[in-house]
């Protein structure tokens, strides 16, 4: 195990010019949320810290000197348009790719220059929920949720069931145990993953677009069940989405990517407000 | 509009081709397939090494293990015992007919016997098992990676490459020798049917006949050649499965790269290690 490392203070996000658009202060939109997030940040430091991150595809250029940071309990939605890098992003942080430069910090530990056994046991406390849901197509869906239980944990198969079955019904999916993947819908499915995700109880979670493809209702209970998360075990999570109404309602900050950087970050009401050109075209559609 | 407009226009030698051009162009093609292949060994190189610091690392994979045996080996058993027959049934009804030309119609068991023992039996069944078993691993690796459960097995803190490709290559390494002890059983009982058919002969004079001058050395370095099969198999299969991109056309790709690949270097090991046995085995 590496040793803990102080994190940096990191620079406010500049654009892709290398001009501040915007600077971020979370207090207005949902101070409980806020103040509790910035005291546990005084007290334990950042969860996740994301420093100058580069990272290019050939010629194509994803990430360009990206800085985040995302204190424990405190949600971030990530925007962005598509193929603005927000999905890589995530990837980046949970180590299935190695940025080109930068550094990201998980809990006070380095990740880029982690060996596979050092990242293992840094992922065991992250959870990720994959775009497409990503579940394992020859495993039911209770063995899907169980699958971590299974390779991290002691439990027993009845406690294992006991959990598994618990979180399901959390997501709505708990009549739906023993049914393949295949036969549930896309909306399932990423429920699914959700329940997945939150199995080994992480302190950090990253979801990719977690209500695209469900309906309101069920867009509506995951926002909450991502809400209750905050509230209840001061998860810090990194939510990329399209849905400005679920980064308004689960988000203590948004960061809006654009050219591979971070062109404004504060709240939903800050960012609505900003006289930014490509800000106010994004945020038009949605009033 | 021009009186010339629509005189065609004489080619002339600055419309050819030119040389330097053309051997820039061939040349540039060369140094990139070049270039792929060595990318190819490098990266396959690279995945050998991330397999191979799993192998001696907590947990051994137990059940996925057991899984893949059953999966590898008595999935695959019917087919290989069926190839198996085959051969040994076509090597007695064409060897009959040539040994009965020269005269020697009593060798007919020990050609069939050796013949199936030293060579058709281990690369028959290596051909098949490359065909079923590297097809399955090729697709069924494919299809997990391109839709991103490779990803999520790995963001779960677990060891893909342990997990995925370790259990599946451990499982045609010890697969292969059993498979190829099935299929050799199977040859040379359809041997003898054949034979039999032909002019009755009794069974344990076909296999007392056919042993009489098979020593033990004979019997194993040829079975156990095929762990060495059995290796390439299993690497090749879950390297072109775990590299897999671009949808279903890859893992279509990736199926049909991880028969192909596997089956040559089976035949290109066929032959060095029947040179090998040669030599520590003459």
């Amino acid at each position: 195990m590496m040793p803990p490392v102080q994190a940096p203070a990191v620079k406010p996000p500049e654009s892709a010019s290398g001009k501040n658009l915007a600077s971020a202060s979370s207090a207005s939109a949902k101070p409980s949320n806020a103040q509790r997030a910035s005291a546990d940040q005084a007290n334990f430091g950042p969860a996740m810290v994301v420093q100058g991150l580069h990272k290019s595809y050939g010629e194509q250029k994803v990430l360009n000197g990206l800085n985040l940071k995302v204190g424990s309990g405190q949600t971030v939605a990530v925007l962005g348009r598509s193929g603005t890098g927000k999905s890589v992003l995530l990837r980046l942080i949970v180590g299935l790719q190695k940025p080109d430069a930068g550094t990201i910090q998980i809990q006070g530990q380095e990740i880029t220059s982690a060996n596979l056994e050092e990242l293992n046991e840094i992922r065991k406390n992250m959870g990720f929920l994959f775009q497409h849901a990503a579940l394992y197509d020859s495993l039911t869906v209770e063995e899907n949720v169980a699958f971590p239980l299974r390779r991290h944990t002691e439990m027993t198969a009845a406690q294992r069931s006991e959990r598994v079955q618990e979180l399901l019904a959390s997501v709505g999916m708990e009549a739906d145990l023993q049914k393949m993947p295949s036969d549930i819908s896309g909306g399932m499915q990423k429920r699914v993953g959700l329940a997945r995700a939150l199995v080994l109880e992480p302190g950090i979670l990253l979801l990719d677009e977690p209500t695209a493809g469900l309906d309101p209702i069920t867009s509506g209970e995951i926002d909450e069940l991502i809400l209750k998360l905050q509230e209840e075990r001061e998860v810090a999570s990194i939510v990329v989405t399209h849905d400005l109404h679920s980064a308004k309602v689960i988000a203590d900050r948004i960061v809006l990517l654009h050219e591979g950087n971070a062109v404004i970050e504060g709240t939903y009401e800050e960012l609505e407000k900003s006289t930014d050109e490509f800000v106010a075209e994004f945020f038009k559609r949605d009033s | 509009m021009s009186f010339h407009a629509n005189i065609p226009r004489r080619y002339t030698t600055d419309d050819l081709p030119q040389p330097s051009v053309a051997i820039r162009s061939a040349a540039s093609a060369l140094w990139n397939s070049l270039n792929s292949l060595l990318e190819w060994f490098g990266e396959l190189g690279m995945f050998i090494w991330q397999v191979m610091r799993s192998t001696f690392r907590r947990p051994f994979e137990g059940l996925e293990l057991i899984r893949q045996l059953d999966e590898v080996g008595s999935k695959s058993l019917p087919m290989v015992a069926m190839a198996g027959a085959a051969i040994g049934a076509v090597l007695a009804l064409e060897s009959r007919h040539s040994l009965i030309q020269f005269g020697a119609k009593s060798l007919l068991p020990a050609a069939v016997v050796f013949s199936i023992i030293h060579e058709t039996g281990p690369v028959i069944t290596a051909l098949v098992v490359c065909g079923r078993v590297g097809a399955g691993i090729g697709a069924e690796l494919g299809s997990m990676k391109v839709t991103e459960q490779i990803d999520a097995i790995e963001a779960s803190g677990v060891n893909a490459y342990k997990l995925l490709a370790f259990t599946r290559i451990v499982a045609c390494i010890l697969m292969m020798p059993l498979l190829t002890l099935a299929a050799d059983f199977c040859g040379i009982i359809t041997g003898w049917l054949a034979n039999t058919l032909a002019e009755p002969i009794a069974f344990h004079k076909f296999i007392h006949a056919g042993f009489a001058g098979t020593g033990f050395s004979d019997f194993l370095a040829p079975t156990f050649r095929t762990m060495v099969f059995g290796l390439i198999i299993g690497v090749i299969a879950c390297f072109q499965g775990m590299r897999s991109q671009g949808g279903t056309e890859g893992v279509g790709r990736s199926a049909t790269s991880a028969v192909v690949l596997s089956s040559l270097f089976v035949m290109l090991a066929d032959v060095i290690l029947v040179k090998l046995i040669l030599v520590f085995f003459p």
